[in-house]
């Protein structure tokens, strides 16, 4: 069953248009809010008049800051971290200043969303607008305007990391190469945006939210304490979610706090939808990073030491701490052996949304650094940039490798296994590489730019702290998984029913996983930096394995045979070799209920043989009733996946429009579950990679008014800008965990930046343009080229 | 200040039952479906008519019901993504190929491409890749790089049109399929 391609058990449901999303949430008597937000990227708010608003029939309720009271503290700081220094978080309702548009200022409850949206339109406030500040390294400067009054130029935070002795490396450098690297702010977007339902139920006094979260536990366990309820009168539900790619890993989002608030003060439950628009401007964002570097190589194109200094855009608040920049410092070195680095970056506050993990989390702008400075290296050294991607590979013998920097768990950037060189040429020969350069000859000799880009990178998944599950078989013989974590499409339902399929010889159809329900699982963290399958499926791993045992021990007293002599296959316990000595799971299950009643045939037939003399208790000192059990994992570190992407492009050098005719991506997950969901994954990614490389970019203006919000202007790839992409495998498992998976949900969007500015400039190179930024939209490019013809001419 | 418009009857089919309701004349066709008739497999993505999740069949043509007023359908026959399965049994074959292909992830966009891809094979029943693939382009996916869309919608037509050595599990290149 592990490696099997089946098709997934939650399709049918969600096929039919009978999934069921937050807005899909309707109690009975459920009222609508809308959030009044900032137009202003940074004013004093000196007053606000509601009473019109409050005015409108069908509102139930319009509230600031002043009435939430003491609930309006700012959010938590999820991550701190001691070099984040000045750690800023948001207010539900701003009180005397707002940071960004979008920022919400007051709620509006009304019968439905319609008059909800009337009365929100009548509520008038007073602004004082402020200088605002909009590019992170500007907001470094002295003498820019301060997004918070007592944060000194800016600055939430400034780290460094050093492993060996670079200065000295560098004075021993045949070339020192040295490049600022841009990429632009963008977002994750599901297609679903984010909402909350709440209801409050007085006669159990329990809090009820639904609400598109990849944490609910976090988010049960948050509310209970801002609210004053125990844990066990806050119930969670992340029902099917339409996608996350991290945005809605962020809590709390302050909806979160504003729609179970007003549905305990009303009485009445309450729904709160996110539009498009305030997608785009109001949900937390990320990539936005400047990278100032420099590599020493000696004069085979072999690194000696790399340098980088960088400015992370923070938006206006900092959530999330310094995670991302984290990342960015740890993954950048990639697959290469680097033994002496030194990275610092500086956090800057922006009067823009917060920056929370997207898709990549960090890793892309890495990726797409370290990239960049290889394909330097060889355009420097007239080498090939497989050469010196060759010439720089950790080797298969060299694991573990320890990168020598505190990942952004507090473990080691320590890489378990892995295999890059083969993975690279798994990738060249899928692509053609042997044939590409007559080839691309051949093109230009007809005045065509084709060019092809190479990007490898490591990805630290799985990370703890740890993910549980529970595993119960059912006397229908129908096996239930609990976990802690939610779904938004990684397909869980089918991967952890594979895993306890495989345990328990059944199929995985009769299997049925639970995800992002609190009532039904209480322990774990969440679905978020690739990390679901390998926690949580190795925690339905050990709970399956253990009802196994049970399954196992319970058979043999009934069959009257030794465990060993018994297997697990077709939904049954048997003995070997023995046709017709076999018992179900849900036969099983049934005798490990001892209540008495057995309610079928095969069950009673299955009790009879337990009805002899026999003297004490039903239940062995210590053991419990029902075949299941409770498994939980923690990791001991990440455990770090790798791939390499193969891209061949061509741009027309007229209209800067990219083509791209070849995409080949070479990825390592260690043991595959199912090959087609993992393929999904990469595919998804991939297109996401593109996209962050060709078209998809957050704009506001000098004024901070956001430009880009609207699908008109936020340009997602469609099915015309994504080509077929080609995917090989490789299969190294991690040797950390019982079933040595390693994640795979961001690996695809990693490198695409990466990739695509290396077979762009390797297309436009008899035109000497150099990319140094993602992303690239043709315009860009046809001002690249044009600039390039100016300085040659 | 708001002003409450007087309500309008708007009578109309859906999934071949009928319906008539007293509804303000602002309100959209997708909120009268997802919250009048409780048919909430009718997803909005957008509410700009881009991102195509909340597509609906009206008289047999895919349009978006986020741009359309409820009032607008008076006396159409509006297909949702509930009515295309012929029972509780069995899928539509373009849900059956989408499922054998993985492709879908989340789910939320996918009602709205199925009413597309019903009504653009009833249409092009022997449509290319490129075809599929421009036809695809009015809707947004954020899971599955198309891909794999492309490859059900091509099953879809092969089932639909009877070439069932291609297109029927078990055969050559099974599905899912590796890319």
């Amino acid at each position: 069953m592990i490696g099997a391609r089946i098709p997934r058990n939650e399709d049918p449901r969600l096929l039919r248009g009978l999934g069921c999303f937050v807005d899909d949430v309707n109690p009975a008597g459920v009222l609508h809010a809308v959030c009044y937000r900032s137009p202003h990227a940074h004013a004093r708010l000196r007053g606000i008049d509601v009473s019109r608003a409050r005015a409108v029939p069908g509102v139930h309720l319009v509230v600031t800051a002043a009435e939430l009271g003491e609930l309006n503290q700012p959010g938590p700081l999820l991550i701190p971290h001691p070099a984040l220094t000045q750690p800023r978080t948001q207010r539900p309702l701003a009180v005397d200043e707002v940071r960004y548009v979008g920022e919400t200022v007051a709620f509006v409850v009304a019968d439905d969303r319609y008059v909800a949206e009337d009365a929100a339109g009548l509520i008038v406030a007073d602004y004082e607008p402020l200088p605002v500040v909009i590019d992170a390294e500007r907001a470094l400067a002295t003498g820019a305007p301060l997004v918070h009054g007592d944060v000194p130029s800016n600055r939430a935070a400034r780290f460094s990391q050093r492993v060996g002795n670079p200065d000295q490396a560098f004075q021993q450098a045949a070339h020192v190469l040295r490049e600022r690297l841009v990429i632009e702010r963008s977002c994750g977007s599901p297609i679903e945006g984010r909402g909350v339902v709440a209801e409050y139920d007085p006669r159990s006094g329990v809090l009820r939210v639904w609400t598109s979260t990849q944490a609910p536990l976090p988010i049960k366990n948050g509310l209970a304490r801002m609210f004053g309820l125990p844990e066990f009168q806050v119930e969670v539900i992340a029902p099917d979610v339409g996608g996350g790619f991290g945005t809605k890993i962020m809590l709390f989002y302050p909806e979160e706090v504003l729609v179970p608030w007003a549905a305990m003060r009303l009485g009445r439950p309450v729904k709160w939808t996110e539009d498009r628009r305030e997608h785009l401007t109001a949900a937390n964002q990320e990539r936005g990073q400047i990278h100032d570097v420099e590599l020493a190589v000696d004069g085979d194109g072999r690194i000696l030491a790399l340098r980088d200094h960088f400015i992370h855009d923070g938006g206006a608040y900092t959530p999330y701490g310094m995670v991302v920049p984290i990342i960015t410092a740890c993954q950048l070195p990639g697959p290469y052996r680097l033994r002496n680095y030194a990275v610092e970056f500086e956090v800057s506050y922006t009067n823009k949304v917060a920056v929370s993990p997207y898709r990549g989390a960090g890793r892309p702008h890495g990726a797409f650094v370290m990239e960049r400075m290889i394909g330097l290296v060889a355009h420097t050294l007239g080498l090939e940039p497989a050469e010196v991607r060759r010439r720089n590979f950790i080797q298969v013998d060299e694991f573990p490798w320890d990168v020598g920097l505190t990942f952004q768990d507090g473990g080691p950037t320590r890489y378990d296994s892995g295999n890059y060189p083969a993975g690279l040429e798994m990738a060249l020969e899928r692509a053609g590489f042997a044939t590409f350069r007559a080839r691309q000859a051949e093109a230009r000799h007809q005045g065509r730019c084709l060019g092809i880009g190479i990007g490898c990178y490591v990805e630290g998944t799985g990370i703890g702290p740890y993910e549980g599950a529970h595993v119960r078989v059912e006397p229908s013989g129908r096996v239930l998984v609990a976990t802690g974590l939610t779904t938004q499409g990684q397909g869980h339902y089918t991967t952890f029913a594979q895993i306890v399929a495989e345990a328990l010889g059944c199929d995985a159809s009769e299997v049925t996983v639970i995800t992002g329900d609190t009532r039904r699982f209480n322990w774990g963290a969440g679905t978020y930096a690739s990390r679901a399958l390998v926690t949580s499926g190795n925690a339905v791993h050990i709970a399956a394995q253990e009802v196994r045992t049970k399954a196992l021990r319970i058979a043999a007293r009934l069959l009257e045979a030794s465990p060993a002599d018994l297997e697990l296959a077709d939904g049954r316990v048997r003995v070997k070799g023995v046709p017709g000595r076999d018992l179900t799971l849900g036969a099983l299950a049934t005798v490990a209920d001892p209540i008495r009643y057995a309610y079928s045939k095969e069950a009673a037939d299955a009790a009879l043989r337990l009805v002899k003399p026999r003297s004490g208790a039903v239940l062995a000192d210590g053991e419990a009733p029902g075949l299941e059990a409770f498994g939980y994992y923690a990791p001991p570190q990440a455990t770090f996946a790798s791939g390499c992407h193969v891209a061949i492009v061509e741009v027309d050098p007229g209209t800067g429009e990219v083509t791209l005719l070849r995409y080949v991506v070479q990825h390592d997950c260690g043991t595959i579950v199912n090959p087609t969901i993992v393929e999904g994954q990469i595919l998804g990614g991939v297109a996401q990679g593109i996209g962050g490389a060709l078209y998809e970019k957050i704009v506001y203006d000098e004024a901070g008014q956001p430009l880009t919000t609207t699908y008109m202007d936020f340009l997602m790839p469609t099915a015309m800008e994504i080509p077929e992409i080609e995917i090989v495998h490789l299969e190294t498992p991690s040797p950390l965990n019982p079933l040595g998976i390693k994640g795979v949900g961001e690996a695809g969007a990693i490198p695409g930046p990466a990739v695509l500015a290396e077979a762009i400039e390797d297309a436009l190179r008899p035109l000497g343009v150099s990319i140094r930024e993602m992303p690239l939209s043709p315009n860009r490019i046809r001002e690249l080229i044009e600039r390039a013809e100016r300085s040659t001419t | 200040m708001s002003v409450t418009p007087p309500l309008t009857t708007v009578r109309l089919r859906v999934n071949g039952r009928e319906y008539a309701q007293e509804v303000p004349p602002r309100l959209l066709l997708s909120d009268f479906l997802r919250y009048r008739l409780g048919l909430t497999g009718t997803h909005v993505g957008c509410e700009h008519g881009v991102c195509g999740a909340c597509t609906v069949q009206l008289d047999g043509e895919p349009i978006r019901s986020c741009l359309m007023l409820a009032i607008q359908a008076d006396g159409a026959d509006v297909t949702t993504v509930e009515g295309l399965a012929p029972g509780l049994d069995r899928l539509h074959p373009v849900q059956e190929a989408f499922r054998l292909e993985h492709a879908l992830q989340c789910g939320f966009c996918t009602p709205g491409f199925l009413m597309t891809v019903t009504a653009f094979l009833r249409e092009h029943p022997n449509a290319s890749d490129e075809e599929i693939r421009r036809e695809l382009a009015g809707h947004l996916c954020r899971c599955t790089g198309y891909q794999n869309i492309v490859r059900a919608v091509r099953r879809a037509s092969l089932m639909l049109t009877g070439d069932s050595a291609r297109a029927t599990p078990g055969a050559a290149g099974d599905a899912p399929s590796a890319p």
